[in-house]
C-alpha cells in the first residue's frame, strides 16, 4: 500500500487532506469529527483580533441542476473567544497527537502577532498559518487580503512572526492580486516554512433582479465576498503551478481552491502542492466525503506505481510550458464515433456557430448523425467538450508526429508573420463561409 | 381479484383515477428542465403535430421564465395545457428525444409543458390580446379541441367567432373521451375558460345544428369550421336488441366522465377492441373496481391499433388480453350474460375464423370499442361537401378547406380519428386557412 502521510514543512500528518481554515473548522468538536472521520489535518477557522459577524453569510452559484458550483461568503475570522478556541485546540491535541493542527491567525500590531503565535504554540498547534488572504470584511480593517496584496507588507509581517514562531509558518495567499508570484517571493524573503493558496476571490455571485441588492442580502444591502467552490479549481490550479514554477523556489505548497474529488486532490499534486486544504465540499457534504478521498487517491497511487505523495507532487510541470513553447506542427481532427451519437447536434451548432464550420449535417430526419468536415476542422476541441456522451467525439493526431516547430523556435529563426496580411499567418487559406450564406441557413 | 374496489365517494374515485402525469412542483420542474440538452432541429420538435418548440419552452422554465414558457406552448398549441397531460407523448416528442439513444429516459417534456402553462392559468397570465374586430363572422360547429383551437386563432385575428355546440360542455372527447387517469374535467373546463377570457370567442351550448340551422348560419357567417369529431360506436355485427349492459365505449366513457360514482359495469367485464380506446376503456373498468377485465381483440397483439404503453396501463391495472378472439355474438334474453368468439387465425394477411374453436366468456357487462362511425347524415346536408368513401371530410391540405368554399374543417371528421394535438394543430391551422378566404 502507497504511503500517504506527509511531512508539510515539518508539520506531520497521516494524509495530504486537511480542513481549510473556514467554517467547518470553527471548533474543537467539528475537528475532532473530522479527524475521527479520517481527515489529516485541520486549519483552525482564523483567531485574531475581534469581530462581530452578519446574519446571512453565504449565498450560491447554482448551474442548471447542479447547486452551489461555487460559493461566496461575507463572514469574517472566528468570533468564539480565543480562550475557548485554545482550550479546544489543547483538547484535539490530547485525542489526536499525531494530526496536524494548524492555527490560522490574523491580527494587526507586531505585539499582537507575537502574543498569538506564542499563544497557540502553547495550545499545541503542530504549524501557523497567516491568513493573509481574506478579500472582504477584514481587509477593509487593514488586514486579509490588504496585506496578501503589499509584498512588503506582508514580508515584514512574516518576518514579525519568524522572530518569535517555533513551530512552521505557512503564508496563505490570496488570488486577488495580478501576479501571485510576487507575495509567494515576499512570503519566502520574510522566512516562512511553507505557502498555501489560493484563499476566496472577490466576488458578487449574483444580483436579486426583483429588489435590485446582490446576494447574500444583509437587510436590503450587500457587500462583496470571497469565491470559492469547485467553479474556482481552474484559477487554483494555475496559480499553484505559478508559484511551483518560481525559479528557485522551494517552499512546499498547499493546495486549495474548488477541491472536492480525490482527482481535483491529484490534479493539484500533480501540479506542486504537497497537501490539499478543502471547505466547500465539506460544507456542501459533510466530513464523509473522507471515505472517497483516501481510498481514491490511494488506488490511483497504486495504479501509477507511486509510493509516497513526494513522488506524484509537480509530475505535470515539465509539461506545463509558456504558449510559445508549444508544438506548431501538432495537428488533431475530430472523430464522432456514430455507434454513440445520439443526434442531439449540439457539436453541429456549437462548431457552425461557435467555432469553424467544420461539422456538417446529413439533412436527414432519420440520420441525424453530422459528420466532420476534415478539411476546416482546426482541432479545437469543442465539438468534443459539448458533447454529452461520453467518449463520442474524440480528438484524433492526423500529423506524422515527427515535426516540430514552435513559435520560439520560428521567432528564433525568424520565421513568423510581420505583417497583418503576411501569407504564413495561421488562418491564411482556411475556408470561411461567403457572410451572406448565413441567410440562407435554419435557425 | 381486481385492484381496485368500486369508488363510494370522491376521493376514492380520485384514488382509484390518480393523474399518471402530475402537476410538478418548481423544484422538479427546475431539475428535470435542467437535463434538457437543447438539440439542434430538435427532434422533439419535429415529432410534435404542432410543433412546439419545446427546447426554448422548457429552456425558458429552467432560467424562471415560466410565462415566457406558456406563451411559447400557447403560441404553437391553444391546448397547451390538456396536450402537456393526454398527449401520447411517449411516441411523440419524448419518443423522439435523443436520450432515448443512450437508454437515458427521456425529458418529462408533457409534465414540463403543463407545469408552465398551470402557472399561467393559475395566476391568470394574459398572453394575448386579439386585434381589433375586422367586422367579418365565422361560426364554429363543435366546441372540441379543434374548433376551440380555430375559434383562438380566428379571434387573435380579429374575427368574431362564435361556437355551436350539440353537448353541454366544452373541448368535445377531451372532456368526454380522455381517461379521467389522464386529466381531470376542471384541469380541461379551466384551460376553455383560461382561453374565453383572453379571446373572447362565444360557446352556444346544447345546440344541434340541424338543416335549417345551417341555412341560417350560412346567411349571417361569411365562414364555417366543421369540427364535429365523430358519432357514435359502431358495433362489428347488427345487434337484434338493445341490452343495458352492452355499451359503447365512447358512450361508457362519456357516462363515467361526466358521473364519477353512478357507472356501474360489474364484476366481470369484456372489453372488445384493439384500439387506444379499448385499452383506456379496459382501464377505467379495472379501477371503476371489476374485479375481471378481459380485453378481447380479433387479431394477435402485436397488431394491436393501441400504443404499446397504453396496453402496459391497462396490464398494469389487471387486465387480462385474449387476442385472436373474435366476437360471433352475445348470450342473453334481456342483459348480455356471455360472449361467444371464435378463435381466428391470419390467412393471406386476413383474419378468419377457426373452425370448432368456438369458446365463451360469461360478463356483467360488454364494451365495444370498435370505432365510431362517422357523422355522414348530418355531413351530407350540407351542399357540394364531398367526403371520401370511408365518411371523412375531404380537405385541402395546408388550408382545410372543404369543396364547399365557405366550409373549412378539422379534428377527426377529417382524420378519421386522432388525438387531442391533431385536432388542435387542424383547428389553428384551418383558421389561418379562413383568414386567407376571407381576406383574399
Amino acid at each position: 500500500m502507497p504511503d500517504l502521510s506527509v511531512n508539510f514543512a515539518g508539520i506531520k500528518a497521516p494524509n495530504p487532506f486537511w480542513l481549510a481554515s473556514a467554517p467547518p473548522t470553527n471548533s474543537g468538536y467539528q475537528i475532532m469529527k473530522a479527524f475521527d472521520a479520517g481527515w489529516g489535518g485541520a486549519v483552525w477557522k482564523t483567531l485574531g483580533v475581534p469581530v462581530v459577524n452578519v446574519s446571512s453569510r453565504y449565498a450560491s452559484v447554482n448551474y442548471k441542476g447542479n447547486r452551489m458550483i461555487g460559493l461566496n461568503n461575507i463572514e469574517l475570522i472566528t468570533d468564539r473567544p480565543l480562550k475557548d478556541n485554545l482550550r479546544e485546540m489543547e483538547e484535539v491535541k490530547k485525542y489526536f497527537p499525531d494530526h496536524a493542527v494548524i492555527a490560522s491567525l490574523m491580527v494587526e500590531s507586531k505585539a499582537q502577532w507575537h502574543q498569538i503565535v506564542k499563544d497557540v504554540e502553547n495550545a499545541g498547534a503542530d504549524g501557523i498559518e497567516l491568513n493573509f488572504g481574506c478579500p472582504h470584511g477584514m481587509c477593509e480593517r487593514g488586514m486579509g487580503s490588504a496585506v496578501g496584496q503589499e509584498p512588503s507588507v506582508l514580508k515584514t509581517i512574516v518576518e514579525w512572526v519568524m522572530e518569535v514562531a517555533k513551530v512552521p509558518v505557512i503564508v496563505k495567499l490570496t488570488p486577488n492580486i495580478s501576479d501571485i508570484t510576487y507575495p509567494a517571493q515576499a512570503a519566502k524573503e520574510g522566512g516562512a516554512d511553507a505557502i498555501s493558496l489560493i484563499n476566496t476571490i472577490q466576488s458578487l455571485v449574483g444580483v436579486d433582479i426583483d429588489n435590485f441588492v446582490p446576494y447574500p442580502i444583509v437587510d436590503g444591502k450587500s457587500t462583496n465576498g470571497g469565491y470559492c467552490g469547485p467553479a474556482v479549481k481552474p484559477i487554483a490550479l494555475n496559480m499553484t503551478k505559478n508559484c511551483a514554477q518560481i525559479p528557485n523556489y522551494d517552499l512546499p505548497i498547499s493546495g486549495i481552491g474548488g477541491i472536492e474529488t480525490w482527482r481535483d486532490a491529484v490534479e493539484f499534486m500533480l501540479l506542486g502542492a504537497s497537501t490539499v486544504q478543502i471547505c466547500t465540499a465539506v460544507m456542501h457534504y459533510g466530513f464523509g466525503i473522507i471515505r472517497d478521498l483516501v481510498p481514491g487517491l490511494e488506488s490511483y497511487m497504486i495504479d501509477k506505481g507511486f509510493n509516497t505523495i513526494d513522488e506524484m507532487v509537480g509530475k505535470a510541470l515539465p509539461n506545463t510550458k509558456t504558449w510559445e513553447n508549444l508544438n506548431l506542427k501538432y495537428k488533431v481532427t475530430a472523430s464522432i464515433d456514430e455507434s454513440k451519437c445520439i443526434g442531439c447536434q449540439l457539436c453541429y451548432t456549437a462548431c457552425e456557430d461557435g467555432a469553424h464550420q467544420a461539422i456538417g449535417l446529413k439533412g436527414d430526419e432519420e440520420n441525424r448523425i453530422p459528420f466532420i468536415i476534415d478539411e476546416n476542422c482546426v482541432g479545437c476541441n469543442l465539438c468534443s467538450l459539448v458533447c454529452p456522451v461520453e467518449e463520442c467525439i474524440t480528438m484524433v493526431q492526423t500529423d506524422d508526429g515527427k515535426s516540430h516547430n514552435t513559435w520560439k523556435e520560428r521567432t528564433e529563426a525568424n520565421e513568423i508573420p510581420n505583417d497583418f496580411n503576411d501569407e504564413r499567418a495561421g488562418g491564411n487559406g482556411h475556408w470561411i463561409p461567403e457572410p451572406k450564406d448565413a441567410l440562407k441557413k435554419k435557425r | 381479484m381486481g385492484e381496485y374496489k368500486k369508488p363510494k365517494t370522491a376521493e376514492e374515485f380520485e384514488q382509484n383515477f390518480s393523474q399518471i402525469k402530475p402537476l410538478m412542483d418548481a423544484s422538479m420542474a427546475y431539475y428535470e428542465s435542467s437535463r434538457c440538452l437543447f438539440c439542434y432541429d430538435a427532434p422533439c420538435v419535429t415529432a410534435c403535430p404542432t410543433g412546439i418548440d419545446i427546447p426554448l419552452f422548457i429552456r425558458q422554465i429552467n432560467n424562471k421564465n415560466t410565462k415566457g414558457a406558456a406563451k411559447t406552448i400557447y403560441d404553437s398549441n391553444y391546448f397547451g395545457n390538456a396536450c402537456g397531460k393526454v398527449c401520447p407523448t411517449e411516441v411523440l416528442c419524448e419518443g423522439a428525444c435523443v436520450y432515448n439513444h443512450r437508454d437515458a429516459k427521456p425529458i418529462e417534456i408533457g409534465r414540463l409543458q403543463s407545469y408552465a402553462t398551470q402557472d399561467a392559468m393559475q395566476k391568470e397570465i394574459t398572453l394575448y390580446q386579439p386585434a381589433p374586430a375586422n367586422g367579418k363572422k365565422v361560426a364554429i360547429i363543435g366546441a372540441g379541441p379543434a374548433g376551440i383551437a380555430c375559434a383562438c386563432e380566428l379571434s387573435l385575428l380579429g374575427y368574431e367567432v362564435h361556437i355551436f355546440e350539440a353537448k353541454s360542455q366544452p373541448s368535445g372527447l377531451t372532456l368526454y373521451g380522455v381517461a379521467p387517469y389522464k386529466i381531470t374535467n376542471e384541469e380541461i373546463l379551466q384551460e376553455v375558460e383560461y382561453l374565453q377570457n383572453q379571446f373572447g370567442f362565444k360557446i352556444c351550448f346544447n345546440e344541434r345544428v340541424d338543416s335549417e340551422k345551417l341555412v341560417e348560419l350560412e346567411k349571417n357567417y361569411q365562414a364555417i369550421f366543421l369540427g364535429i369529431g365523430l358519432g357514435k360506436t359502431r358495433f362489428p355485427f347488427p345487434m337484434e336488441k338493445e341490452m343495458p349492459n352492452v355499451i359503447g365505449a365512447t358512450e361508457i366513457i362519456e357516462q363515467l366522465k361526466v358521473n364519477h360514482l353512478t357507472t356501474n359495469l360489474g364484476d366481470q367485464v369484456i372489453v372488445i377492441g384493439g384500439g387506444n380506446t379499448a385499452m383506456d376503456a379496459a382501464s377505467e373498468a379495472a379501477r371503476l373496481g371489476a374485479k375481471h377485465v378481459t380485453l378481447a381483440y380479433r387479431r394477435s397483439k402485436e397488431e394491436m391499433g393501441a400504443y404499446e404503453f397504453e396496453y402496459d396501463l391497462a396490464k398494469a391495472v389487471g387486465v387480462q388480453g385474449v387476442f385472436n378472439a373474435q366476437p360471433l355474438e352475445i348470450i342473453g334474453t334481456d342483459q348480455a350474460e356471455a360472449v361467444r368468439f371464435v378463435r381466428t387465425e391470419l390467412v393471406d394477411g386476413n383474419v378468419r375464423p377457426i373452425e370448432g374453436s368456438e369458446f365463451t366468456i360469461a360478463c356483467d357487462a360488454v364494451i365495444f370499442a370498435t370505432g365510431q362511425s362517422k357523422q355522414v347524415d348530418f355531413l351530407n346536408k350540407i351542399k357540394d361537401l364531398e367526403l371520401d368513401d370511408k365518411g371523412k371530410i375531404k380537405v385541402k391540405e395546408a388550408s382545410f378547406q372543404t369543396t364547399n368554399p365557405m366550409y373549412f374543417a378539422g379534428g377527426d371528421a377529417v382524420n378519421g380519428g386522432a388525438e387531442v394535438v391533431n385536432a388542435a394543430a387542424d383547428g389553428k391551422q384551418a383558421a389561418l386557412g379562413i383568414h386567407d378566404f376571407l381576406i383574399a
